[in-house]
């Protein structure tokens, strides 16, 4: 069977079983579509909420990020798993006693106010859809590659399947998918990583490979391996470059780490449980499933770096035999060739390819005088032209291209796309119930219809979700500009506004009304303005009126890394606020002493 | 608050501060502040500062939360304020 038959094959089987599930686990009520009914064991609730935070982003650009900054991707590393302990230690067993359904009506509640409700159901809603418009690009993205079918033509049906299990299934459907949705994909990350270890270092565990020596022999470290070949060709040392400056990257872990425990579609998994035990253990077990994938990603990351540099610099550099003739590259190189994203650019015309950085003046002076006049292996960003190449080949086909690149059998490649669409669907789903559930919950049930009757709010939770689908899809079809940067600022935008509001409702009894939601006005707003100033008002070029470049931004922070910058200054905000007007009354005082103890969870559920 | 709702919730917060200054070390202290000092010690063929800030802190983590959910269950069952 050829590649492209068997990628119909596998993709098409794991969709079905898709919608197999989803009709096995339709919701009948809203607490199932909401929160599972809270019978989710906290093993397989680790493992939906594993799904469900491994993006695209994580299946796909990660490793692809990791192979080009080296250890400046360690931010991404650190960030996207050490938001878990924050969210084990400090919200997920309290917000779980609580026991209601969605983030904004823990804050309404907890600060006895319909604003400070409507104030964080617009936070997460920005939150979200920031995030959700990344997702549906990839899955058509994904589509459109792999199944030659047109981008348009793959984004709705990526929208119908969504629209298929998480309308009727809500969480409970969009759980037990989730669950199938893990296995495929970490076995699909997990299996070529093991062979290319395996062929590169002779150790089969990538963890340990990445440590080991080279099979080839030479006792040469494989880390030390690849800071030779890269550092001679004039790139930065792979194991020591940074990214911006070390601030920068204290600051950006720590904005993913907290947007990680803040945004709302990985909390409200923590509804679902049945004990407050269990969401304790949830996030530890969520950890474990994802640190499968995370731990292995360094070890794809430098490993396919290595074996891309290996494939395009076969000899000596300097020597005219050390680069590899374009004639004679190999299958992988030609198939990416045709997407634009992998492509040659023989500037000296000698049919050879030379990749190196010629950013680098020395590196650039010593290529002149080997005849090379500048770095010939080049992208095209998706949807651009040939004017806007950039050097190198695109992140993002470092994961998808490396079975082939480590000659894996055809079953092997369409896993992987299997396994990307099975990233991009699961965290699309929960994105898009966190939202339908803020609409339908909070501001339908908690602000407009308090008396709604519980079939007509889990009919308006569907219409929610449709909804939700189709803007998603919109932003799909129309991709704004800033798409690819939006993951990153979502994670901002919720570290800035949801995670402080939930930590002080929890650990400070005297955070009051005032306090929270200019906390998180403050917080939301200093975030939006610095992202805005630097990227565009609304993303829109040329209105950033302080210019994108390092030079101006503050204390070399970049935008993408100012949500801590934001969350301190939401945790100021509400601070002071709170001190210079009435504290909370009793029964709230109350209401924080309860959630602080496990005891009466049960008792504690659906209004 | 009751005298032992008290003691639970202090108890709590001195396990959540302990972990947390770990939490710390391990990531933001050795994977980013130290690396380059930590780097000149090898484990295998990587720097522990590079290990740390790639793999090492992660399985901290995994640490973390189980010590956290282990201790607290512990608590629940000291200060008698466990779930039914």
């Amino acid at each position: 069977m050829d590649l492209q038959t068997l990628t119909y094959v596998v993709v098409g089987l794991t969709f079905t079983l898709y919608i197999g599930i989803a009709f096995w686990a339709r919701a009948a009520t809203t607490g199932e579509f909401y929160a599972a009914g809270r019978g989710i064991h906290p093993v397989a609730n680790g493992m939906a909420t594993a799904a469900d935070w491994m993006s695209a982003a994580s299946f796909i650009s990660m490793a692809g990020l990791i192979a080009f900054k080296g250890y400046g991707a360690s931010v991404f590393l650190m960030g996207w798993t050490g938001g878990y302990v924050l969210l084990a230690l400090l919200l997920a067993p309290y917000l779980r006693k609580f026991g209601k359904f969605t983030v904004p009506e823990f804050i309404g509640d907890r600060y006895y106010s319909r604003t400070a409700r409507i104030v964080a159901v617009i936070c997460l809603i920005l939150a979200s859809v920031t995030y959700v418009i990344g997702q549906m690009k990839g899955i058509g993205v994904a589509f459109s590659r792999f199944l030659e079918i047109d981008y348009n033509t793959g984004l709705y049906i990526g929208m119908g399947i969504v629209f298929i299990y998480a309308v009727m299934g809500g969480m409970k459907g969009i759980t037990y998918t989730q669950i199938a949705q893990y296995c495929v994909l970490i076995f699909a990350y997990t299996v070529p990583a093991v062979f290319i270890s395996l062929n590169l270092t002779g150790n089969p565990i990538p963890q340990l490979g990445i440590g080991s020596s080279m099979a080839d022999g030479s006792g040469t470290f494989m880390l030390d391996r690849l800071d030779q070949v890269v550092t001679d060709l004039g790139f930065k040392q792979y194991t020591t470059q940074v990214m911006g400056s070390k601030l920068n990257m204290f600051v950006y872990t720590l904005s993913l780490m907290i947007g990680t425990a803040g945004l709302p579609h990985v909390i409200i998994r923590f509804f679902t449980v049945p004990k407050v035990k269990d969401a304790r253990a949830s996030a530890g077990w969520a950890l474990v499933f994802i640190s499968i994938l995370y731990t292995t990603a360094p070890a794809v990351g430098s490993m396919a770096r290595l074996n891309l540099m290996n494939t395009i610099q076969i000899g000596e550099v300097g020597t005219p035999s050390g680069n590899v003739a374009y004639s004679e590259r190999p299958e992988w190189f030609k198939k990416w060739e045709t997407t634009g994203l992998l492509r040659h650019n023989d500037k000296n015309g000698d049919g050879r390819i030379q990749y190196y950085n010629d950013k680098n003046e020395e590196m650039a002076a010593k290529a002149e005088a080997w005849g090379w006049k500048g770095n010939e292996l080049e992208n095209i960003p998706f949807g651009k032209t040939e004017k806007d190449a950039k050097s190198g080949p695109d992140p993002d086909i470092m994961v998808l291209a490396n079975p082939e690149i480590a000659n894996l059998p055809n079953w092997v490649i369409a896993l992987v796309v299997a396994g990307g669409l099975a990233a991009a669907l699961s965290t699309a789903a929960g994105l898009l119930l966190a939202i339908a559930s803020s609409i339908s919950h909070d501001l339908l049930k908690g602000v407009f219809a308090p008396n709604i009757s519980e079939k007509s709010e889990l009919m308006a939770g569907r219409l929610a979700m449709i909804g939700a689908i189709g803007i998603a899809g919109y932003f799909g079809l129309h991709p704004p500009d800033f798409a690819a940067g939006t993951v990153a600022i979502a994670f901002g935008l919720a570290a800035s506004s949801i995670f402080p509001a939930l930590m002080m409702g929890i650990f400070y009894k005297k955070m009051n009304r005032a306090g929270a939601i200019w906390g998180m006005i403050a917080g939301i707003s200093v975030t939006m303005l610095y992202v805005f100033q630097h990227k565009g008002i609304m993303f829109i070029p040329g209105t950033s009126f302080m210019g994108g470049m390092p030079a101006n931004w503050f204390f070399t922070i970049s935008p993408n890394a100012f949500g801590a910058v934001g969350a301190v200054v939401n945790f100021a905000v509400a601070i002071i606020v709170s001190k210079v007007t009435a504290p909370p009354p009793d029964h709230i005082q109350h209401l924080v002493e309860d959630i602080r103890v496990p005891k009466g969870a049960g008792v504690a559920t659906e209004h | 608050m009751n005298k032992t709702a008290e003691q639970y919730w202090k108890a709590n917060i001195r396990l959540v501060s302990i972990l947390l200054v770990i939490w710390f070390v391990c990531s933001f202290l050795f994977g980013i502040i130290l690396v380059e000092p930590l780097n000149t010690i090898k484990i295998g063929g990587v720097g522990l500062g590079f290990w740390f800030a790639q793999n090492g802190s992660i399985y901290t983590f995994l640490v973390l939360i189980y010590v956290y959910t282990k201790r607290m269950n512990a608590l629940d069952v000291e200060f008698d304020v466990q779930e039914d």
